[in-house]
């Protein structure tokens, strides 16, 4: 910092001649998050693998285990599509266009991420639980069910990864301007062909970081959806919820290489954005 | 809420200098279905809440309070997080410091570690604390069932928030006015305390907020790591489900609402926090 050797400015400070301080700092942060994080993760991989393949084996040849991690997919890809579609829209509507209400909106977009889960879970069954809910009699004069069924866990885990879409694509599409969409507006291209062709090519990177971050989300939703699910063997338990009952049912191999898995996919996903996305210009030019 | 709905006419009045148009026919369609399903799957159940705890009035409140094991639910809850909170102000403005000032092999494996605990399942994380913590635990620490778990599984879960806020904003500052400060005879600590921490400041705060509200509201890593005992490990979250499952869901939303308001709270005291630090700088 403050001992740095005159030369040419490099963005995002160049590092500090090394000092005392220096190697302190830097070994209470790797010590902390070795502790914190590296350690303990490492751990449960231990365990998963502890009998070689047998707790994955196991695991996997169980109908509840496998049901419960079909219906996460299942789920976690709706809730993603949707928000999707719901987060590329909205962003457009908030950057590109002016309307009443606009600021309040955009305040709005990020509450579901400061709620609790089962303060979710409980907002959802008072609006559509069918005895008490306050769209009850509605959806049951419909003969729809949404608590307790599937559409009701794709709404709690839509509602949780709500706004990560739109938290990484909304700096982008501001900081890229209007130039290049007006240009191809000129040449004749229609709105959907200069959104094709300019707008989403420059916010590709934001929306498959967005993608990935709601699908690490969706995929491990637990307390919105314990609430809303019915947590039904072979119905509605998903692969979180599985994960708990074979841990308090002392199956705790099948515990292990459950959360394996879903780790896997979610560590996974965030690992390949963050390796195959360009560093230094994350807009994708 | 009260600043936004201050300040968004001016959003209509004020030119800005990205070309912002006013709404077509279809843009218009576009933002009545996005705010359609927006009201359905946000708006309306949250305001439920609201509704089904106004319902109650007073009584309902002065009830839940009462009852000694939501009260204590509430004390842990709103202690545990203020202080991950703390400790996450300092580890976290560190950590991000190192991340940016600091180089050396490994450091973008540092990068995918402070991203796993948002990316793991909440349930998965408490597993995973329970390995290195729990009655199995290779070191002989044995947290479960005790006040330290629920601490633990807070800053597990809360460790991204600061680290991810303060990050950008380090990266963007420019060490010339650090050197400039340094080569007219002021101390590292002064360096730090008039010239880096100002600038700072906001995005510790608005990391703070996110971890404390974070913090309060969890639910996912405790289950399988606190015990839930009452009155010692139980939290505010555990305590609302079983409310639910009760089918007390006014004593539920009335613990939500109260929740609600202190996260508010905790924005407002950290932003005029923040705002007084960057000034003094």
């Amino acid at each position: 910092m403050a001992s740095r050797t005159p030369g040419p400015f490099v963005q995002g400070g160049a590092p500090a001649a090394r000092t005392g301080g220096t190697y302190v700092r830097r070994g209470l942060v790797i010590a902390y998050l070795f502790f914190l994080v590296a350690w303990p993760v490492a751990l449960v991989v231990q365990h998963t693998f502890a009998g070689g393949l047998t707790n994955l084996q196991t695991a996997l040849s169980d109908p509840i285990v496998t049901h419960a991690l079909r219906l996460t997919v299942y789920v976690a890809v709706w809730a993603v599509a949707i928000n999707t579609v719901f987060g590329v829209g909205i962003s457009l509507l908030l950057v590109r266009y002016t309307f009443p209400g606009r600021r309040v909106l955009s305040a709005l977009i990020d509450l579901p991420l400061s709620v609790s889960p089962v303060v979710v879970g409980l907002a959802l069954l008072l609006a559509y639980g069918s005895t008490n809910g306050f769209f009850g009699p509605v959806l049951r004069g419909a003969g729809l069910q949404i608590i307790f069924a599937t559409p009701g866990i794709i709404m709690a885990t839509a509602f949780v990864s709500l706004p990560l879409v739109i938290r990484e694509i909304v700096p982008v599409l501001q900081e890229i301007g209007t130039e290049q969409e007006q240009a191809a507006r000129s040449l004749g291209a229609g709105p959907w062909q200069s959104f094709w062709r300019i707008t989403l090519p420059s916010i590709r990177w934001a929306l498959a970081y967005g993608v990935v971050l709601s699908l690490a989300r969706a995929l491990g939703e637990f307390g919105a959806v314990k609430i809303v699910s019915g947590n039904l063997i072979d119905q509605t338990q998903t692969a979180t919820l599985v994960v708990e009952q074979k841990y308090q049912d002392f199956e705790q191999g099948s515990a292990y290489a459950t959360s394996f898995l879903l780790a896997l996919i979610a560590v996974a996903a965030l690992v390949v954005v963050t390796i195959i996305r360009p560093r230094e210009s994350p807009d994708g030019n | 809420m009260t600043t936004t709905t201050i300040t968004w006419p001016g959003a209509t009045r004020t030119r800005r200098p990205r070309a912002a148009t006013s709404l077509t026919r279809s843009s218009g369609l576009g933002l009545g279905i996005a705010l359609t399903w927006f009201s359905l799957l946000v708006l309306i159940p949250l305001c439920l809440i609201i509704v089904q705890a106004g319902k109650g009035g007073w009584g309902i409140y002065a009830d839940t309070l009462s009852n000694p094991q939501t009260a204590a639910a509430l004390r842990l809850t709103v202690g545990q997080a203020l202080l991950v909170t703390a400790v996450n102000v300092v580890f976290g403005t560190l950590i991000a410091w190192v991340l940016v000032r600091d180089d050396f092999p490994g450091k973008r494996f540092l990068e995918v570690i402070i991203d796993i605990p948002f990316a793991l399942p909440t349930i998965v994380a408490g597993l995973v604390l329970l390995s290195l913590y729990g009655p199995m635990s290779p070191l002989g620490i044995n947290v479960a069932n005790t006040e330290w778990s629920v601490f633990l599984a807070l800053l597990f879960v809360t460790l991204p928030f600061v680290v991810r806020t303060v990050q950008p904003v380090l990266l963007e500052l420019e060490p010339d006015v650090e050197e400039a400060a340094a080569s007219l005879g002021a101390s590292r600590y002064t360096t730090f305390r008039r010239i880096t921490l100002p600038s700072l400041a906001p995005a510790i705060a608005a990391g703070a907020a996110l971890s404390f509200a974070r913090g309060i509201s969890e639910y996912g890593s405790l289950v399988l790591l606190s015990g839930n005992l009452p009155l010692k490990t139980e939290v505010a979250s555990v305590r609302m489900l079983t409310y639910i499952e009760n089918g007390n869901e006014a004593a539920a939303a009335a613990v939500a609402s109260l929740l609600l308001i202190v996260a508010l709270l905790a924005i407002v005291i950290l932003d005029i926090v923040s705002r007084a630090v960057a000034r003094r700088g």
